[in-house]
C-alpha cells in the first residue's frame, strides 16, 4: 500500500491539455511507453479527452476519404501530347 | 452528394497503402510499364496522381497556372528520370518530392517554419483542464453519421488552412504518406511535421464540431 502510493505520487497525472498534445504522438505510435500509459490512464478517466480523440479520428478517416479532383481529358491529352514529343525528340 | 461507385475501392487502396501493400504495387508496375515506353502506363500514372500533384503545388505558389506548369513540368522530370529512379523510396514519395523541389524554385521561397504550440488553447483553462469541451458528435447526430458524411465537410476544410499545415495534412491523411516522408519532403523533423499535423487535425476537427454542432 506504501509503495504503491509512492509510486502514484511520483507519476503526476496529465491534465487534459497535455493529453490532447500527446495524441498525433500517440496515433502515430511513436509515444514512448511511460507516456502512452499516462495518456491511456487520463484516457480511462476523462469522457471529453476520449470524445476529442474519437473525433480526431473520424477526422483522419474523413480526410483519407477525400477524393483527388475530377481530370478534364484535355489535362490528360495535354500530359500525353507532351510525352509524346519527348519520347520521339 | 453522389459518391463515385470506386469510391470505396480507392478508399480501401489508400489505406492498404498505409500499409505498403496494394497502391504501392500499382504504381510499381505502372513504373515498370513507364520504364518499357508504355504510353498507356504514363496515361494511367497521371490519372492516379496528376489532381494531388495539382493541390499540392497550387497550395505552394498560390497560383492555378503556375502550378499547372509546375506539375507538367514533373511529369516531364518522371518520364526523364525514371530510370534513375531506384526505389529506395516509394513512387509517391519520389514523385512529391520533384514537384515540392520545382513548387518551391517557382514560388521562389524556401520552407518556413510555423510557430508551435497547443492545439484548441481557447478550450481550456488556466489549470490546462477543459472549459469548453469538445460537443459530442453522436449527441448532434443520430448514428448514421459516417465519415462518408463528414468527407465534403473537410474537404472544405482543407483550402482554408495555413500553407504548412496543409501540405503535411495533405501528404499525410489525404495522400497517406508515411510521416518520415513527409518530413523528408518538406524539410522538417519528424517532430515539426507532427506539430503541423497536429494543428491541422485539430483545425478540421474544430470545424466540424461548429457544422455538426450548429443547433
Amino acid at each position: 500500500m506504501k509503495l504503491r502510493s509512492l509510486f502514484r505520487g511520483r507519476r503526476r497525472d496529465l491534465v487534459c491539455r497535455e493529453a490532447v498534445a500527446l495524441m498525433a504522438a500517440y496515433l502515430d505510435g511513436v509515444l514512448p511507453d511511460a507516456d502512452r500509459l499516462r495518456l491511456e490512464g487520463h484516457l480511462a478517466g476523462c469522457p471529453h479527452c476520449s470524445e476529442y480523440l474519437a473525433q480526431l479520428r473520424a477526422t483522419i478517416d474523413a480526410l483519407g476519404r477525400v477524393e483527388p479532383d475530377d481530370l478534364p481529358d484535355e489535362a490528360v491529352d495535354e500530359l500525353v501530347g507532351l510525352y509524346r514529343q519527348w519520347r520521339q525528340g | 452528394m453522389a459518391r463515385r461507385p470506386d469510391c470505396s475501392l480507392r478508399a480501401a487502396r489508400r489505406r492498404a497503402h498505409r500499409l505498403g501493400s496494394v497502391a504501392v504495387s500499382e504504381d510499381e508496375q505502372l513504373l515498370a510499364g513507364l520504364r518499357a515506353g508504355d504510353e498507356a502506363a504514363f496515361t494511367a500514372l497521371v490519372r492516379r496522381h496528376h489532381s494531388s500533384l495539382l493541390r499540392l503545388a497550387t497550395s505552394v505558389v498560390g497560383s492555378r497556372a503556375v502550378a499547372d506548369e509546375v506539375v507538367q513540368e514533373t511529369w516531364l522530370a518522371v518520364v526523364r528520370g525514371v530510370d534513375r529512379f531506384e526505389g529506395r523510396s516509394s513512387f509517391k514519395t519520389w514523385l512529391f518530392h520533384i514537384l515540392m523541389n520545382r513548387a518551391r524554385s517557382a514560388a521562389g521561397k524556401e520552407w518556413r517554419t510555423q510557430p508551435t504550440g497547443d492545439v484548441d488553447a481557447d478550450r481550456f483553462d488556466g489549470a490546462g483542464l477543459w472549459s469548453v469541451p469538445p460537443v459530442p458528435w453522436s449527441d448532434r447526430v443520430d448514428d448514421r453519421l459516417t465519415a462518408e458524411q463528414l468527407v465534403p465537410l473537410a474537404r472544405k476544410v482543407i483550402d482554408t488552412l495555413p500553407e504548412a499545415q496543409r501540405q503535411v495534412l495533405v501528404l499525410r491523411d489525404v495522400e497517406g504518406l508515411p510521416a518520415a516522408d513527409v518530413a523528408e519532403l518538406l524539410g522538417v523533423t519528424d517532430g515539426n511535421q507532427r506539430v503541423l499535423l497536429h494543428r491541422a487535425r485539430a483545425r478540421v476537427r474544430s470545424e466540424l464540431e461548429g457544422r455538426l454542432g450548429a443547433p
